[in-house]
């Protein structure tokens, strides 16, 4: 721990200014600061839709988010993208308000308004200012509950979203990043394909396909609705009953889909996505990772901030530090219900590509090794010390109250985060870098100029090489 | 943590509450200068652990010589590997150890530099900004320029050459000011440039610009003023003075017609911008021009968003800006078009709205709708203390432009006060059709 080194704690200055001061050594912190976690207040509308109240009192600002536990991850065959376009829909037309009436609304009021899908959640997020929280509440209700799906908002929608995915096909990230899920999950798992879906699905989606989405997905007894911010339970209470309380399910709950078990990656290979004149190849190295339910949440926290979790870490390091091959490496496991994928990923610059790709994996042999000390001391003191100022707005708050909600997480978690960082150990940080990467086995992704970077990647046999076309990442041309 | 229980409520009776206006925005602070001659600035607020220490210094790309372009920003890369007392690697490490984040940004007029860390931290921080500040060159080698000038030139790959439309803003600077006007060349600068700047150049520029007194900091979060006065006293105490730079005098340079450049990218869809020369930051006009922004593309209501890709459909994205600055800023237009439909259609219905806007204003209802939204904005930015764009960030940016650091109330009032016919008159005066720069990107032939 970082706290017993043999530092002296300093609590008071004394050190007159005119001395100067002492460099010799970092200075030593003072104690750690006492964790004040915000007060949870969980409560209930008449009609049993939970809500969730926590008060910010120092910006005259308030967050209320409506969360359904649906989201694109329960996107049925076929209808993939479901989820996401009826989100956006419900901002285009709901009671007796067109689309240009709620915007007009929302703008006047100085409120943002937007619903959005998750993989396991759909969210519809209020942020305004305190005075004008009453007039915002009741356009979010009539988006919330009396959304009507005009025909020509969706036409125009969906113009605009194929109009997007066309666009895709000009950025290097979005296209190693559309490659490295469609690898990994193939076409038929719902993780293998964008959340707002494929061109095909989008042109045949009706105004009665997203009604009956919403139908199952957007329901009182599938929701949570979270207020953070300069607000009273007591004074917020009844203005959500009115807005939110007489809202009812028009039918029984659909049973949730399960997502199909996805196969792991089984063998290295490298999959090449051609981009002529790429300045940078646009990397993505890993596999499927693990679910956010893992009891292995907090060791992987810890093992992924010292291979490319943090500025410090050994992706960046080596690959932006000590080689200059990127601006930046990094990793992540991101974590869903159902198990996301494991991603190293940089762009990196063109004829440095096949020695980036030996660094890459340089390190995810390397992560594989007992860790140092210093390595594990400062990640977990990294991720632990800087916790508590990540519940700074209601911004923030509102999304770790989000996780809570979608992952059903232990009411006692954000109070419990830091000492569960703290208890990793080094075993365990090896423990689950072996058991979740297997440099032997991960798929690799390049999107970058294939005539420059074929060759030198060729000669690193590292494993084979597939050549995609763009077309066999985002399907035919809209 | 405290958990209240479930809770059944029943509403009885629908309550009414009242729209009031929203409360007078209260930023406090307090100032001093060192005798080194740096300014500091301290704000106190208690929400979480945290303390963010902010340092701006008062020199960006515009400082710059020709042939040496993007070299403030590369010299930005440099403050963050190590100094006097701190070797190579070991700013980020100790911060990590403590909790803490960092990050640097260069802009044409100033480089800022923050760190996060949690309240126990704060000596660490004032430690590695002071350091960084007195003995910079200490630790400065050649290598550490090359290692710097290559990662400076992957960040320009990654987010100018390799990114959709990336070169437009680098080639909109250069149309819309001539040759040797500071705000001609990008801030990331040109590659051969990158390639050329040396070790005696980072000497120079330090010696010339990092000088305290050209340099301003606030610390500001869960701090007790007077401890961290007498901390920062402390920690800067042994930084020699230096000299502060000759404020910069540049003659306004008019455009003279329109200036009109096609340039191809790897590009699915063709892109228009439209760029004028406007006034600097809160001069006359400036926030007017915000408000002129708005009232063309904020929101699906604005005119140009809802002609172009709501009723006509032949647009798929639309922005407005008035990017200040200090010299001078400019005000953008940016309209991609829909597949099959080129930037002649857009021109056409850009020009229409905008001469519409010049004949007959917006309706009292577009300027209240666009002040609401600019006055929730200042809301919105006091929820951040730390880290870009934080309320440190803030209190050192309106120190730097008008020498008072609680400068919100101010700054909300040019907004308050417009009129329909103020927003009218700068679109007639700021935005001549026949005086502007009109640089297109067109797809690549296959």
């Amino acid at each position: 721990m970082r706290y017993a080194l043999s530092f002296v704690v300093v609590l008071a200055v004394t050190v007159a200014a005119q001395q100067g001061p002492d460099r010799s050594h970092p200075p030593a912190p003072g104690p750690t600061p006492t964790l004040h976690l915000p007060a949870i207040q969980k409560l209930k509308l008449s009609n049993n839709l939970p809500v969730w109240v926590v008060e910010l009192h120092k910006v005259p600002v308030a967050q209320v988010n409506l969360v359904v536990r649906s989201g694109t991850a329960n996107d049925p065959p076929g209808h993939f993208g479901v989820a996401s376009l009826t989100a956006a829909m419900l901002e285009e037309g709901a009671d007796s308000k067109t689309s240009l009436e709620i915007a007009d609304a929302v703008d006047f009021l100085g409120a943002d308004l937007a619903a959005t899908s998750g993989f396991d959640a759909s969210v519809v997020r209020l942020h305004v200012p305190i005075a004008r929280l009453g007039n915002a509440l009741s356009i979010m209700g009539d988006v919330v509950e009396r959304p009507t799906f005009p025909n020509d908002e969706l036409e125009r929608l969906r113009q605009q979203r194929l109009t997007s995915i066309l666009q895709g096909r000009d950025d290097p990230p979005t296209i190693a990043s559309v490659a490295y899920a469609r690898v990994l999950y193939g076409p038929m798992h719902r993780f293998g394909t964008p959340q707002f879906g494929t061109a095909a699905i989008i042109k045949a989606f009706t105004p009665d396909d997203l009604r009956s989405y919403y139908t199952s997905a957007y329901r009182p007894d599938n929701g949570v609705l979270l207020a953070v911010g300069d607000v009273t339970a007591a004074s917020l209470i009844p203005q959500l009953e009115r807005t939110f309380g007489p809202w009812k399910a028009s039918s029984q709950a659909p049973p949730a889909l399960k997502l199909p078990e996805a196969p792991q990656h089984a063998g290295r290979q490298i999959y090449l996505v051609d981009k002529p004149g790429a300045a940078q190849s646009q990397v993505r190295i890993g596999w499927i990772g693990v679910q956010r339910s893992t009891p292995d949440y907090f060791p992987i926290q810890v093992m992924n901030t010292i291979l490319g979790g943090s500025f410090s870490s050994r992706l960046n390091m080596n690959l932006r530090e000590v080689h200059g091959y990127t601006y930046g490496a990094s990793s992540q496991f991101d974590m869903r219900a159902d198990a996301g994928p494991f991603t190293a990923a940089a762009g990196v610059q063109t004829d440095k590509t096949a020695d980036a790709l030996k660094e890459f994996f340089n390190e995810l042999k390397g992560i594989l090794k007992p860790v140092p000390d210093d390595d594990l001391e400062r990640a977990k003191s990294y991720v632990a010390f800087r916790y508590p100022g990540t519940f700074e707005t209601t911004g923030d708050i509102s999304r770790r109250l989000e996780d809570a909600i979608v992952y059903r997480l232990p009411d006692d978690y954000f109070s419990t985060y830091v000492q569960h960082i703290q208890a990793v150990t080094a075993a365990d940080v090896e423990r689950v870098a072996k058991k979740y990467i297997d440099p032997e086995k991960l798929a690799v992704v390049v999107a970058g100029d294939r005539e420059k970077i074929e060759g030198p990647i060729r000669a690193l046999n590292l494993a084979p090489i597939k050549v995609l076309t763009i077309d066999e990442v985002f399907g035919p041309k809209p | 943590m405290k958990r209240v229980l479930a809770l059944l409520l029943v509403a009885i009776a629908a309550p009414t509450f009242a729209q009031t206006p929203p409360p007078k925005l209260e930023v406090t602070s307090t100032q001093f200068t060192l005798p080194n001659g740096l300014t500091v600035i301290l704000h106190e607020d208690h929400r979480v652990p945290m303390v963010t220490t902010n340092m701006w210094y008062h020199v960006g790309s515009a400082r710059e010589k020709p042939g040496r372009t993007g070299f403030a920003h590369l010299f930005e890369h440099l403050m963050f590997m190590g100094s006097g007392h701190v070797k190579p690697g070991e700013f980020d490490e100790w911060l990590e150890e403590s909790g803490g984040d960092n990050n640097g940004s260069t802009e044409t007029d100033r480089t800022n530099y923050w760190i996060n860390v949690p309240s126990n931290a704060i000596q660490l921080a004032l430690f590695l900004e002071s350091d960084r500040m007195g003995y910079l060159l200490e630790s400065m080698t050649p290598k550490t320029v090359d290692a710097q000038r290559d990662v400076v030139k992957n960040e320009r790959r990654q987010s100018y050459e390799n990114r959709p439309y990336g070169m437009a803003e680098p080639t909109l600077g250069e149309l819309l000011y001539p040759p040797d006007y500071p705000y001609h060349w990008p801030v990331i600068g040109y590659m051969p440039d990158l390639t050329a700047a040396s070790y005696d150049d980072v000497v120079e520029f330090y010696k010339s610009y990092y000088a305290p007194a050209n340099a301003s900091l606030v610390v500001a979060g869960d701090i007790d003023p007077a401890r961290t006065r007498a901390l920062v006293e402390k920690w800067f105490s042994d930084v020699q003075k230096g000299r502060a730079p000759e404020q910069m005098h540049v003659p306004e340079v008019p455009l003279a017609g329109v200036q009109r450049k096609t340039i191809t990218d790897r590009v699915q869809l063709p892109r228009i911008y439209d760029a004028w020369l406007t006034p600097p930051h809160f001069k006359a006009g400036d926030a007017a021009l915000d408000v002129v922004a708005d009232i063309l593309a904020g929101g699906k209501n604005s005119r140009l968003y809802k002609r172009l890709v709501y009723d006509m459909q032949i647009a798929q994205d639309v922005n407005a800006e008035q990017a200040s600055a200090q010299l001078s800023s400019s005000f953008q237009i940016v309209v991609t078009a829909r597949p099959g439909h080129t930037v002649a259609e857009l021109q056409k219905v850009i020009d229409e709205e905008i001469g519409k806007l010049q004949a007959t204003g917006p309706t009292d209802h577009e300027l209240q709708r666009s002040v609401n939204q600019i006055e929730a904005s200042f809301y919105n930015r006091l929820e951040r203390v730390g880290g870009f764009g934080g309320v440190a960030d803030q209190l050192n940016a309106y120190y730097t432009d008008t020498g008072h650091p609680d400068y919100f109330n101010e700054d909300l009032a040019r907004y308050r006060v417009l009129t329909t016919a103020d927003v009218r008159g700068a679109a007639q005066k700021y935005l001549p059709l026949d005086k502007r720069v009109e640089l297109t990107v067109e797809p690549e032939k296959p």
